[in-house]
């Protein structure tokens, strides 16, 4: 019998953390205690639960953490609402890596970057950026701007605290949506704080938020003079076999399980509006 | 080119029929439908059978993978089997092109090892038309009605069946078959020609493609026909579930109370679910839906695979939509 | 009668009384109509009205009657029992529709010309009996009657039951219709034959759900066969015996609500006589709770879900006649 990629694999799960109220971070190794696959910064699994069902996750954790694999994963369906109940040691399947993974090794190597998130949006580019950091020789400097609705709503806030402001080629910019007690960093949305801060034009851009978030980020972005071809973003849409075949994530001839999830905007912009 | 005479054609099949199992059309009582043969078995005239011949290799539902849950503890089952040899007879030009279209996606990098395994276990005896009917229009996608393809390609004349192996498997399976005899290579000349007649008088056989294809895309998905060509559609996935390149799959888990099967089921992006997340949907009008079945067809299945159209001419959505939409009307009315 | 259609249509378009007309639009062929919105007199051109426009269009109005302004219907007798049920449980706004009756002699079944040998139709032109069909392979004369649809062979009314103004002559109900005469002979069958009947029949099915999405008694907003909590929505059949469920409880659904318009089978792309599970319903309640034909007045009580004491407890009550 050939492989058959549809037929997962077992993945455990070693640890929980609450990271919002809506968001937890799963760390999952195989049944011998191993990462289960290797992937590429921006790369998806599919996890699922047998019976309550399948879906498409972006893998958080750096390829260079050779432990595990992490999911930072927002409490929203039926199945992300049961991986949020699960307690360590359950198992569930697994399969991947599937999609193209951002261009770390070629196009964004060398350059300066600029990663703006907003909310959940933090989670597939938390891969990258890491792999960044722990390979700084290989990239310019790191400009990274954050924003969620509340305090409680920034993902991996100990990691950009402990880690990532104390790394000396990364700048960390966070924002949150309204004012709140104890927070006295910058309030109000993203688009806005990103046309305040005036990032450097030269900068690779990796974008990925709510889609609304994205869209006036990046009518921001192309009015202080970043071309659409410097700027990418990650999607996510409805994927079944998460190989190029089921047929449902497509935008235009594309399909986001395959040809994506990582598309830069010149590319996206000759491509219908369905996402 | 081999042949066998018609008075003996029982005997061929039982021929064919004696190694592995042999399917072909056969008349129910609204239509042909593909049947096991078995001794007696009367193979049907229509022009071709109601549902398409691609449930041979992708069919509607399949077990892909069993899971046994205990407690924390998941055990998944592989429970795929080595599909046995089977042959399919009378399959017609536009179904054998539909193969084709299935393969370019089944059998692309990262190979469906369910299709694949019915793919190599299954022989493909396509069979000329006799009658072509209205709703065809395979012409327009450059397939030859009159050569059909397949693995081993049949014409009928008025008194042999003529068979020419096309493929290795094909050349295989002719060449097991003893009670076959020798013919002229343009022994199905004359029957190719009573064909091309009247095949050059099909109503539909000059429908033009040229108005589509990968390089159209934005022009056509915005195109302001849409609306009105939707507007009566049900959303029903009729059109999609006879048509034999409609290739989209749902993968669901059922739960016996003993285990759970995770199967694949044909699916229908004219569903409102179609595209349904969590967060929200894609597509959320039936026009949106609509369009993306046509778009699929005529500029995205195409532009993924060089030029090469997702449609074959068979005609099936034209006879079974319930309110009469089809491929051809939206052909028309675009390019218009 | 299309040319009086077009110009009652044109003439209401042209005076304000309606804004849009939901009528038939000319197809590649003469049997394939599309159910067609025309909004402007010029775009009336392309109306159609022809023995084969079979398509019940009370459906459409429940999204049509919610839109801005009037929309002129033509309703033939059995649409207009879809119709007034429609009315019946509010999911049409009467005001917003305006509807001429069209009388009705049976439709043409495309499949029964092509049973009878018309295969590779190219044109069709009936004169009163008689319909002569061109194909490819030559001509082709057939008697209407014997390629008129089933369910028009036992049609149950050619009333119009609502309407705003008629077309032509009104018709009369047809009670000795024998529309039940298929649903007898299934119950003069043995459980283990009529069991092997529906199963035979059933496992055609492809789960396309053409029978539901087309029924003008299914208009939930949304089906439970769509709700993916309610674990019986999988689109085919996880075991065999889920698609016999499917229209099993479909009919349940529709029953007392079902007005016989036959859609449900004329629309099935494998040919599964699905509307005598619903004419089954209909008998059984004609016999418990006394004639009761769904849609012939706006407003009625089905019987269903009208108890009165009188009304037998098929459960309990073994012989039907026995409550009466």
């Amino acid at each position: 019998m050939r492989p058959e990629t549809l037929i997962p694999k077992i993945g455990v799960v070693t640890d929980i953390r609450v990271d919002t109220p809506d968001v937890k971070t799963f760390r999952v190794v195989g049944l011998d205690g191993k990462k289960v696959f290797e992937h590429i910064p921006g790369q998806c699994a599919m996890l699922s639960v047998p019976g309550v069902g399948e879906g498409m996750f972006s893998i958080t954790s750096s390829p260079t953490n050779e432990a595990f694999m992490e999911f930072s994963i927002k409490k929203c369906g039926c199945l992300t609402s049961w991986l949020h109940m699960m307690d360590v040691g359950q198992q569930i399947t697994i399969r991947g890596p599937y999609g193209n993974g951002f261009p770390v090794e070629s196009a964004l190597k060398g350059k300066d970057l600029l990663f703006i998130a907003g909310g959940i949006g933090l989670a597939p580019l938390r891969s990258v950026i890491n792999y960044v950091r722990d390979k700084k020789e290989n990239y310019g400097s790191v400009h990274i701007i954050y924003g969620s609705r509340s305090a409680d709503d920034l993902v991996d806030y100990q990691e950009i605290l402990n880690e990532w402001q104390t790394d000396e080629n990364v700048k960390v910019d966070l924002t949150i949506d309204r004012p709140q007690e104890g927070w006295d960093g910058h309030v109000g949305f993203i688009p806005s704080f990103v046309e305040e801060l005036k990032p450097d034009l030269s900068r690779t851009v990796l974008i990925c938020g709510p889609p609304i978030m994205i869209k006036f980020t990046l009518d921001g972005l192309k009015k202080m003079g970043f071309q659409e071809s410097q700027v990418y973003t990650t999607m996510e849409l409805r994927m079944k076999c998460a190989i190029g075949k089921c047929g449902r994530c497509n935008i235009g001839n594309k399909y986001v399980c395959k040809d994506g999830p990582v598309f830069r905007f010149d590319e996206l912009s000759t491509l219908p509006n369905e996402y | 080119m081999k042949k066998i005479s018609l008075t003996k054609l029982d005997e061929f099949f039982a021929a064919v029929a004696a190694s592995q199992n042999l399917y072909l059309p056969v008349d129910g009582a609204k239509g042909a439908e593909y049947s096991l043969w078995t001794e007696g078995t009367v193979m049907s005239k229509a022009y071709n059978t109601l549902r398409s011949a691609k449930d041979f290799f992708f069919p509607q539902v399949e077990t892909l993978a069993a899971f046994k849950v205990n407690g924390k503890n998941i055990e998944v089952e592989d429970v795929r089997k080595e599909t046995e040899d089977f042959v399919v007879f009378g399959v017609r030009a536009c179904d054998a092109k539909s193969f084709e279209i299935l393969d370019s996606v089944y059998l692309a990098d990262p190979v469906d090892s369910y299709y694949a395994s019915r793919r190599e276990h299954g022989v493909i005896m396509t069979l000329s038309c006799k009658k072509p009917t209205e709703t065809c229009f395979c012409k327009a996608f450059g397939i030859d009605a009159a050569n059909p393809g397949g693995d081993v390609s049949c014409w009928m004349t008025d008194s042999e069946l003529l068979l020419q192996a096309t493929t290795e498997k094909g050349e295989a399976l002719l060449a097991s078959l003893s009670i076959l005899e020798e013919a002229d290579d343009n022994a199905a000349d004359s029957e190719k020609e009573k064909l091309q007649t009247i095949l050059d008088k099909l109503p539909l056989g000059n429908l033009s493609t040229e108005s589509f294809g990968g390089d159209k895309l934005m022009a056509l998905f915005n195109s302001d026909k849409w609306e009105a060509l939707s507007e009566s559609c049900l959303a029903c996935g009729t059109c999609t579930f006879v048509c034999p390149t409609c290739q989209c799959y749902d993968i669901r888990d059922y739960d016996t109370g003993h285990g759970v099967q995770r199967f694949r089921c044909w699916d229908s992006c004219m569903y409102s679910d179609f595209t349904l997340c969590a967060h929200g949907n894609t597509r959320n009008t039936q026009m949106q839906r609509f369009r993306q079945r046509f778009m699929h067809k005529l500029v995205y299945y195409p532009a993924n695979n060089n030029g090469v159209f997702g449609c074959v001419g068979c005609g099936r959505c034209l006879r079974s939509c319930p309110i009469s939409m089809n491929i051809v009307k939206v052909m028309k009315a675009l390019e218009g | 009668m299309q040319e009086g259609m077009v110009k009652r249509a044109s003439e209401l378009l042209a005076d304000g009384t309606v804004v849009r007309v939901l009528g038939w639009k000319n197809g590649e062929f003469v049997y394939d109509p599309t159910p067609a919105v025309f909004e402007s007199v010029e775009a009336l051109s392309d109306f159609v009205y022809n023995d084969f426009c079979a398509s019940n269009l009370s459906k459409y109005l429940v999204a049509l009657s919610k839109k801005e302004g009037k929309t002129l219907v033509f309703l033939k007798p059995c649409d207009s029992y879809s119709f007034n049920q429609l009315l019946t449980e509010h999911r049409v706004d009467r005001e917003k529709v305006y509807i001429i009756g069209i009388s009705c002699d049976g439709k043409v079944d495309e499949s029964k010309l092509r049973a009878q040998g018309a295969e590779g139709v190219t044109g069709i032109a009936t004169d009163g009996d008689t319909i002569t069909v061109s194909t490819l392979y030559g001509d082709v004369q057939l008697k209407k009657a014997d390629v008129i649809a089933e369910r028009c062979v036992t049609c149950k009314s050619k009333k119009v039951v609502a309407y705003d103004e008629m077309m032509g002559e009104n018709g009369e109900e047809n009670p000795d219709c024998g529309r039940f005469d298929q649903v007898a002979a299934l119950e003069a069958m043995t459980p283990d034959e009529r069991f092997a009947f529906w199963r035979n029949e059933l496992s055609k099915c492809i789960r396309c759900n053409a029978c539901r999405n087309i029924c003008p008694a299914c208009t939930c907003e949304q089906c439970v066969f769509d709700n993916p909590k309610s674990g019986i929505s999988q689109k085919a059949a996880a075991d065999s015996f889920e698609e016999n469920m499917f229209h099993i409880i479909r009919a349940f659904h529709v029953a007392g609500r079902c007005t016989d318009c036959g859609e449900c089978s004329r629309v099935c792309p494998q040919h599964i006589p699905l509307h005598l599970l619903n004419r089954k319903f209909i008998k059984e309640m004609n016999e418990c709770y006394g004639e009761y034909q769904a849609g012939a007045e706006a407003g009625s009580r089905a019987p269903l879900v009208n108890f009165t004491q009188e009304d037998c407890e098929p459960s309990i009550v073994y012989t039907k006649e026995a409550s009466k």
